[in-house]
């Protein structure tokens, strides 16, 4: 092709436009995001020279490692556990009939969208000591002493399963309804029970609603900072702790970064394990 | 298909203690908003409206709203024309390249908070920007970008492009011709992004934690240290008036992207 076909030439100065278009975005995320965690990265290898303790402290000093033992612990409870609970929610949202699929789907999108802080807050006036979970139990005589439901990891799951079972149900939710409904029939007409068709057709076909949630939910609870700072009763440090306790305390920048460069490679790991067979953007554009 | 009965209650019964678990404790800060007493009694043994009084009252609470609002507007302000331009960008775009900088441009969502707050901390010290209104903008326009991006691309993906080549071939210039013939059609999503970009400022709390203070200090880091320190009831009568304006803000946007363009 010639230097001077002129479609070719239209080409280039669109894709130009677009670059210049996209460019101010971009510039900001660059600045905001990838400058300042390349320069994280750095500082995870620097101390006074190039060095690796930081990261062999993660490995060997207690507090670190346990830290990343019990994120993963909770990160895995919680993905299990919304997926028990969002599961049946989104069958139920996308078979009902109006108005109960849209009351259903906004009982959780509602919640999607309120502050984390707010959410925290009401966990505790319904959790603690003399919380209101308490006071019912003990009205109704089932318990005699109060019940320590929050200022621990209990607490902390509670809180954390409500925040993220709304990742586990959208995109479960968007999987099922486009599941056609005829082959369910197909299933019953050619006498499958209930139960074997749900198994064989419905389940299979909802799986990559299933892996979505659950790559989401797990992903987002490793990075999770607030609930177990204020329901943890700081016993329940997560690995986001370890991170901002090492900076705000203890001027630790290097193990800090350490920790948090460990964490995002877990993170990104994931992403793209799973971006093979999920594009990514479908998982994301969720909110 | 007709099931069995029993299951189907048992289905029933699971489904809707699952949706209580989800909305009960937007529920409960209500009545604990009004109560009479500082205990967390509940029901509460008398009503007042003392805690919004103590909100409407204090100066710290009342600066810190104000600082949270102007955020959350000027980040608005700024991520929604940068957003659309990117959007229009990738929906047009179809390089390796484009798609590369989609990914870039999701990055906030990908990356741990924690992490992007630590490193902007760092950031901001050296140029002089913690605690200042433009640093904590630009941390929320971050944040918001790939919610009104998302927002917009979907939106230009059920607009036909081609009606503003024509408008292009009646000889309008390109911008204009996104003005007056894309951009209506696409209001919707492009409205709906600056309202979550506006909810996602007002809710972001961990890299305020790190870059505000002094008389920059937002609701939320506010919010936060009373919860940490004590259980302050007027935290409730925020939270539920939070709660009131996102659940009104997320109505209007989900309202916004059901009406045809």
């Amino acid at each position: 092709m010639s230097a001077i076909d002129p479609s070719l030439r239209y080409q280039r100065r669109e894709q130009g436009l677009m670059l210049l278009l996209a460019s101010p975005a971009v510039l900001v995320i660059v600045a905001l995001v990838v400058l300042p965690v390349g320069w994280l990265m750095g500082q995870s290898f620097y101390d006074g020279g190039f060095t690796l303790e930081h990261y062999r402290r993660i490995f060997t000093e207690e507090i670190y490692w346990r830290s990343f033992l019990l994120t993963f612990r909770i990160a895995l409870l919680v993905t299990m556990l919304t997926l028990l609970l969002g599961y049946p929610v989104a069958y139920a949202a996308a078979h009902a009939r109006r108005p109960w699929n849209v009351l259903i789907l906004a009982f959780v999108i509602l919640p999607f969208w309120t502050s984390v802080l707010v959410r925290a807050y009401a966990w505790l006036v319904l959790l603690q000591r003399t919380g209101v979970t308490n006071q019912v139990l003990d009205r109704l005589g089932l318990i005699t002493e109060p019940l320590a439901l929050v200022h621990n990891e209990l607490g902390t799951v509670i809180a954390t399963v409500h925040i993220l079972l709304p990742f586990m149900v959208l995109p479960l939710y968007s999987t099922m309804q486009k599941i056609p409904r005829e082959l369910m029939l197909a299933g019953a007409s050619l006498g499958g029970g209930p139960l074997h068709s749900f198994l064989r057709i419905f389940l299979p076909l909802s799986l990559p609603g299933v892996v979505a949630g659950m790559t989401l939910v797990f992903v987002l609870c490793l990075g999770f900072y607030i609930t177990p700072e204020l329901l943890g009763g700081g016993r329940t440090i997560m690995i986001s702790m370890v991170v901002s306790r090492n900076v705000e305390l203890y001027n630790q920048w290097g193990a800090a970064s350490a920790v948090g460069v460990v964490l995002l490679v877990c993170v990104l790991a994931i992403f793209m394990a799973v971006g093979r067979i999920i594009p990514l953007d479908k998982m994301l554009g969720q909110k | 298909m007709k099931q069995p009965l029993l299951p189907r209650i048992a289905f029933t019964v699971f489904v809707g203690l699952v949706l209580t678990y989800l909305i009960l404790p937007l529920l409960i800060i209500v009545p604990m908003s009004f109560s009479g007493t500082r205990f967390l009694t509940f029901p509460p043994p008398s009503f007042s409206l003392r805690w919004y009084a103590e909100y409407f009252g204090n100066p710290a609470w009342m600066q810190a709203t104000r600082v949270s609002l102007t955020i959350a507007a000027l980040t608005v302000v700024v991520a929604t024309p940068l957003g659309v331009a990117a959007a229009y960008a990738i929906s047009n775009g179809k390089s390796r390249l484009m798609r590369s900088l989609h990914m870039v441009l999701m990055l906030p969502l990908i990356v741990p908070i924690i992490i992007i707050a630590i490193g902007i901390f760092f950031v901001y010290a050296k140029v002089g920007l913690i605690a200042t209104l433009p640093g904590l903008v630009l941390a929320n326009v971050m944040l918001g970008l790939p919610y009104v991006i998302t927002s917009v691309v979907a939106g230009l993906q059920s607009f036909d492009p081609t009606q503003e080549m024509v408008a292009r071939s009646l000889g309008m210039n390109r911008f204009r011709a996104f003005l007056s013939v894309t951009l209506p059609q696409i209001k919707a999503s492009v409205f709906a992004g600056g309202i979550f970009a506006f909810i996602s400022a007002i809710d972001e709390t961990i890299i305020a934690l790190f870059v505000s203070g002094g008389q920059y200090q937002t609701l939320t880091r506010r919010m936060f240290t009373a919860l940490r320190d004590e259980i302050d009831p007027t935290i409730a009568s925020i939270s539920t008036l939070l709660t009131a304006a996102s659940f009104v803000l997320v109505m209007l946007a989900t309202n916004a992207q059901k009406r045809p363009d």
